[in-house]
């Protein structure tokens, strides 16, 4: 059985050219850039020359760009970093959205635990924050905005570049998580007016574990990982060099292909979209429009998503849910609550999320095979007989 | 998946005993869809013993497991025996359920309990009210939370 990966937003296979680019790293070239020696310089060089590919896909300056082990680090630095300099000059608020990744979330709340003030957004039954928002948000004590470019989960991109210029004006740092954005759609961080930035290899056909925090000159960032004086004395230890060739390698990659693959993408994006709407009872989470190209999530009432992720696996699909029992917690993924989605219909949430390695045909199975799952499940469903019997109301027409 | 044992994907797959009784003898029903997991257990009962048993359950692969394996437990078996069901019998006969979906199974024990009280109430049958405890339904989940 041919195995159909949908599940890119968690992370992609490594592109051919990103694992070419990594293998000199791991075996010829295995110098330390901080050393002295031929071997270690040569090792320097390369990091210099990913470092400045990565900047120009980005129209940053090299010097802008940390790497770091991924996006979960990139977020954590900065977050921090703002809060820690805020603090400094009694500025101890910050300004996020009810639906950013756990990375970022956690890390508010915990600074709110340490005396921070925090103002979660609401997003909308769409997915989208607007930079209005933002404005009426902004305090004289803010210490920073963060707001993600794209949600992970229901792909609405958010009106960054806007949310950039509110907070120039205001004088306040602007950090986005751009981990699902950088390498899927255009971004600048010049023209978007952004501050700070992280991106994650994994998510673009790079490697695990490697990633990068774009920090504007003349911005302070904060040091968290002491040690050496890798990355200008802002995050010590020697670097993965490997996986920075390789993310380099991948984000170019990327980007050269993203016109054409935004254009597949899209196309088979609205072919499994509109396939699987035909099921009754079942809705797209998020906007259609300002979507990333490859994430499509819907619910189906009356079902819970891990079986249906169980289903799918057998038929050779690999997606992911947001239901409650696949996250290993209580409820049901905190995206969907922030789009007003109630427990009951959260609970049978499905995300596929392609990439350009998937076809025409990988399209056809899947909207093949959710359908038969869907019905197979609602069959044995207590909640589905109901549903039907009109003894329960209907949540999704 | 690795999540689970074989025998756990085999009564997910190929869940035992799925469907309704609709002249059922007793009735079941616990959990709450709001919280994620809905079951709901269907007997046929003849001189205290459970000639038939359905189920319908919405939830994930480890409360549709333990719905089949409980159903299959009880089958033929007096109303004595099947209220000694445990969850940890039913997890066992399952080869096991990772720690955080213990709960799902623990729902399958409380609906089978739960359509025997209804049986006895139906029937105006005195029994022991200590033996069925309120299900545990939503405040159950808390102890999950890590
Ligand atoms: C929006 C977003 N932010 C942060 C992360 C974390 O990135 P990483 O896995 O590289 O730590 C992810 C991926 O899981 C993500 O989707
Ligand atoms: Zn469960």
């Amino acid at each position: 059985m041919k195995t159909i990966y949908a599940d890119n937003a968690a992370t992609t296979a490594m592109s051919d050219a990103a694992i070419r680019a990594m293998m000199p790293y791991l075996k010829e070239v295995y110098g330390n850039p901080s050393s002295l020696h031929t071997a270690g310089q040569t090792a320097k060089e390369a990091l210099e020359r990913a470092r400045a590919d990565i900047g120009g896909c980005l129209n940053a300056d090299p010097r802008e760009i940390y790497f770091t082990s991924g996006g979960s680090e990139s977020d954590n630095q900065a977050i921090r970093s703002c809060a820690e300099n805020g603090a400094v000059k009694g500025k101890k608020h910050i300004i996020t959205t009810a639906f950013e990744h756990h990375a970022v979330l956690h890390t508010v709340k915990k600074l709110e635990k340490e005396g921070f003030e925090a103002t979660y957004l609401g997003v909308g039954a769409d997915g989208f924050v607007t930079a209005e928002q933002v404005k009426n948000a902004i305090r004289p004590d803010t210490a920073l905005v963060t707001v993600m470019y794209a949600n992970n989960e229901v792909g609405t991109i958010q009106p960054i570049r806007e949310i950039g210029a509110v907070c120039r004006q205001a004088g306040v740092v602007f950090h986005t998580d751009a981990v699902q954005a950088v390498g899927h759609i255009p971004v600048d961080v010049k023209a978007d007016n952004i501050d700070m930035l992280s991106l994650s290899a994994h998510k673009f056909h790079g490697p695990k574990g490697a990633g990068a925090l774009y920090c504007r000159r003349g911005l302070p960032l904060k040091t968290f990982i002491e040690g050496g004086a890798q990355e200008r004395g802002r995050r010590a230890g020697t670097e993965n060099i490997g996986g920075i060739c390789a993310m380099a390698e991948a984000l170019k990659e990327a980007c050269a292909g993203m016109k054409e693959n935004t254009a597949r993408l899209t196309a088979l994006r609205d072919k499994i979209i509109d396939g699987l709407l035909k099921i009754p009872h079942s809705r797209l989470n998020g906007g259609r429009e300002n979507r990333l190209p490859a994430n499509v999530n819907m619910c189906f009432e009356g079902i819970e998503g891990e079986g249906l992720l169980l289903h799918l696996d057998a038929r050779g699909i690999c997606a992911s849910s947001g239901s409650a029992c696949t996250s290993g917690s209580l409820d049901p993924s905190h995206v969907l609550l922030a789009l007003g989605l109630p427990h009951e219909i959260a609970h049978g949430s499905l995300r596929i999320s392609l990439s350009e390695y998937n076809t025409e045909e990988d399209a056809d199975a899947i909207i093949k095979a959710v359908p038969e799952v869907v019905k197979l499940l609602r069959d044995m469903s207590p909640v589905w007989d109901e549903l039907e019997k009109g003894q329960r109301k209907h949540l999704i027409k | 998946m690795a999540l689970y044992s074989e025998k756990v994907m085999d009564h997910f797959t190929n869940p035992r005993n799925v469907g309704k009784i609709e002249d059922a003898d007793g009735i079941g029903e616990v959990g709450n869809a709001k919280c994620g997991d809905i079951m709901k257990i269907y007997l046929k009962i003849e001189n205290d013993v459970i000639t038939d048993v359905k189920f319908n359950t919405f939830g994930c692969g480890s409360a549709i497991a333990s719905s089949s394996m409980a159903t299959e437990m009880i089958k033929g078996k007096p109303l004595s025996q099947a209220l000694e069901l445990t969850n940890k019998a039913v997890a066992e006969a399952l080869d096991g359920l990772p720690a955080h979906k213990m709960h799902c199974s623990v729902l399958a024990e409380e609906a089978i309990r739960s359509a025997i009280k209804d049986y006895y109430d139906r029937r105006g049958i005195a029994y022991d009210k200590s033996q069925f405890p309120e299900p545990h339904g939503e405040e159950e989940h808390n102890f999950e939370e890590d």
